[in-house]
């Protein structure tokens, strides 16, 4: 049954048409906000005053962002939590996912499921749940350390005393960084698992024929046939971790932590617009997290990707 | 064939249209006035809605609630763009000094509004408290927190110290809390940071705000933080607070075991303890006023209009706000059902202040609350106040947990407000 004559769509119109449910979510929820915080970077703006409040400062919020205090004790939290949640991220996964490609047959799926289950969970979610399991007098976790104290032999490695994880500064980012580990492993692990399937078997069989054990298979052979692979995972890794907000958040409750321990960039501009009212500044330091990624993505090209014809 | 199918939808197309038609006249006539508020506000709004429906039997009331963080944030972006306002906004104390600073909320002191005719009929520093720095009344105060020393008297009474002891001078509340934690092994507080926050609102000369004073001077060298750094150093030196958070699941427990002898709070957390914190505990706790002669105020709620709310519900809206603040009947079922402490003093009066409360032990409370309520002066506030709040919080915490000197913390704080006090 046809359409009427005035509903049917012509040729001509048909991919507008088609695309722009994604043009039209994108300009309004990708590319204006962007534009905006551009423009507002330059503005000085209370934002209970309304639009029309707006003031042109130039570069002063730039100016104020890069000798605030503040805000590169966060970049220097950002990049403490990216380095100790990234780095263990893919040496773990790399030999993992080795581990899991020659191993499992047919219980691949599921091993490889449960490691990736953490990544397609919320992160709310999962932050909630484990700043109760941190909780330094009734958590599970200082419960199982307590009890790991206590066994001869290896007791002597575990602290005595309750772990207060959440409060002191000091064990606030190696519990955050332990969380977006456990959360973004098994993500990578499927990114190498994919990666280590398009090794042809032959090579393998060749080595092994030439007398090649295990290790260096993994070292010559494998590794150098990742190297796109890492480029990918080690490019993401970087981007997140430098855009690093939802785990710190929930875990500090909203506020970084004491000493600011737990306060990664985008917390703090964050904090900047909604809780000390000063949206310019906010937007300033967005665009200048935006500069420090696109440079430490550059670099991470430089160092990995392939260049020229490929090996 | 096809002309009975069309002439049957071309029917039924009509038959709608008349439907609707008959609907829009009586839909016309309900106005309806949207108050966005958090819990527990929404719970007295509510409440209230069938007084409002006897003198304004056309007009709805739609409450939107969303959790405390979540709704002033909320009202931070409808005010920053004026889209989905609503007619009446609640308001914590906090926020309220921030936003005043804006120029969003209406300044009801103006007509058609005229606040001030009002103005004695509210508890003085709640409406110094919503009062600009230039003179614009921007809320109307509908609760406050009138600050206490909620104790559990029976491990006071183990330790062999009086309420008179703990309260004469913060340097006999410490000593008492000494006795207290080698007699009983409670702590004195939850954390040596309240001790920090009640010190530091004593002593505020005209003129001066809590970080800052008029000009926007920086005021966090001043004798009264010091003292404050060093009477929390001294409760932390002694091992006098639980080192929990407020809130947190630690504090609460504490509550319920007894391990937390004193709470420095508004009077509203009383009825917490009763009903979600530590209701075991009922009749162990007392109320007294708070240590050397001090008075401060924790929390307080506020209704506001803003300035980009729709104009053709603005006289409703401030009609909704004086039933809520000024009506005695609201005023005092909030007070009842919420522990809404009122703002409206001619409540003051009402036999339920001289009610014995069965969780303080059948202490007639409210009578010390209401007195306190004329001593609390309010405070000047500074758009930076969030952020020199955190500032002195961090280096509190150097001075508590990393023995750092209380001179250099300060001027480390000084330098920090110094760079911002003018943005």
């Amino acid at each position: 049954m046809k359409l009427p004559a005035a509903l049917r769509l012509s040729p001509e119109w048909a991919p507008y048409v088609f695309l722009s449910p994604f043009v039209v979510l994108f300009g309004v929820f990708g590319l204006f906000p962007l534009m905006f915080s551009l423009y507002l970077a330059f503005q000085s703006w209370e934002p209970t005053s309304g639009l029309g409040a707006m003031a042109f400062v130039g570069l002063d919020n730039y100016a104020f962002a890069l000798q605030d205090e503040w805000f590169w004790k966060s970049l220097g939290n950002t990049a403490w939590l990216a380095l100790a949640s990234g780095v263990p991220q893919h040496l773990v996964a790399i030999p993992l996912a080795y581990f899991i490609h020659t191993s499992f047959k047919r219980l691949r799926n599921g091993v490889v499921g449960a490691y990736f289950m953490p990544y397609i969970t919320s992160t709310v979610a999962i932050s909630i749940l484990f700043s109760s399991l941190l909780s330094t007098d009734f958590g599970l976790i200082n419960v199982g350390i307590k009890a790991m104290s206590e066994l001869p032999g290896i007791g002597w490695l575990f602290p005595k005393h309750p772990v207060d994880w959440l409060n002191e500064p000091s064990n606030i980012k190696p519990a955050i960084s332990m969380i977006v580990f456990w959360r973004y492993v098994g993500f990578n692990v499927v990114l190498y698992l994919a990666a280590l399937q398009t090794i042809p078997k032959d090579i393998y069989e060749a080595a092994t024929m030439d007398g090649a054990g295990r290790l260096q298979q993994f070292w010559y052979i494998t590794l150098p046939s990742l190297k796109p692979m890492i480029f990918f995972g080690v490019t993401l890794s970087v981007i997140g971790g430098l855009q690093l907000f939802e785990e710190p958040f929930i875990l500090t409750g909203g506020r970084g932590g004491s000493d600011q321990a737990g306060m990664t960039t985008a917390i703090y501009l964050y904090r900047m617009a909604f809780d000390f009212n000063d949206f310019g500044a906010a937007s300033a330091m967005s665009w200048l997290l935006f500069i420090l990624v696109a440079l430490l993505t550059w670099l991470t090209n430089k160092a990995f990707a392939p260049r020229g014809p490929s090996a | 064939m096809r002309d009975g199918t069309q002439s049957m939808r071309s029917r039924r197309a009509w038959t709608g249209l008349c439907l609707l038609a008959l609907l829009l006249p009586t839909a016309q006539a309900q106005e309806t006035l949207t108050i966005a508020a958090f819990p527990a506000v929404d719970e007295i709004v509510r409440a209230a809605i069938p007084v409002w429906k006897r003198s304004h039997p056309t007009v709805d009331v739609k409450v939107v609630s969303r959790q405390f963080s979540d709704h002033h944030t909320a009202m931070t972006t409808a005010l920053s763009t004026s889209f989905y306002l609503p007619d009446v906004m609640a308001l914590e104390v906090g926020y309220v000094g921030r936003f005043a600073q804006g120029g969003g909320l209406e300044d009801l002191s103006r007509a058609p509004y005229n606040i001030k005719q009002f103005q004695s009929r509210y508890v003085p520093y709640a409406f110094a408290q919503a009062t600009s720095r230039k003179g614009a009344v921007v809320a109307a105060p509908t609760d406050i927190g009138p600050g206490t020393l909620l104790y559990r008297a029976d491990v006071l009474a183990k330790a062999g110290v009086s309420e008179e002891e703990l309260t004469r001078s913060w340097d006999s509340y410490v000593a008492a809390g000494v006795k207290i934690k080698a007699n009983t092994g409670a702590y004195l507080m939850s954390h040596a940071r309240d001790m920090k926050e009640i010190v530091i609102r004593t002593g505020i000369q005209p003129g001066q705000g809590l970080y800052f004073d008029n000009q926007s001077n920086v005021l966090v060298t001043s004798p009264r933080f010091v003292r404050a750094f060093e009477l929390a150093r001294k409760v932390r030196q002694q091992k006098l607070d639980a080192r929990v958070g407020a809130w947190s699941t630690e504090w609460s427990e504490g509550f319920k075991r007894g391990t937390i002898a004193t709470q420095m709070t508004g009077a509203w957390l009383a009825g917490h303890l009763n009903t979600w914190l530590a209701p075991s505990t009922k009749g162990l706790w007392r109320a007294a006023q708070l240590p050397e002669g001090a008075f401060a105020a924790y929390g307080g709620t506020f209704f506001a209009i803003a300035r980009g709310s729709p104009t053709e519900h603005k006289a409703l809206a401030w009609e909704f706000i004086q039933l809520m603040t000024l009506n005695r009947e609201v005023q005092l079922a909030a007070f009842k059902a919420q522990d809404a402490f009122p703002a409206l003093l001619e409540t003051y009066d009402d036999p339920f202040f001289e009610q014995p409360i069965d969780f303080l032990g059948g202490q007639k409370a409210r009578l010390g609350w209401r007195a306190a309520t004329t001593h609390i002066a309010a405070v000047d506030v500074h758009k930076q106040d969030a952020f020199a709040d955190e500032v002195i919080n961090t280096e509190l915490d150097k001075v508590l947990d990393r023995g750092k000197d209380i001179a250099t913390a300060l001027a480390d704080a000084q330098r920090l407000l110094r760079q911002r006090a003018y943005r």
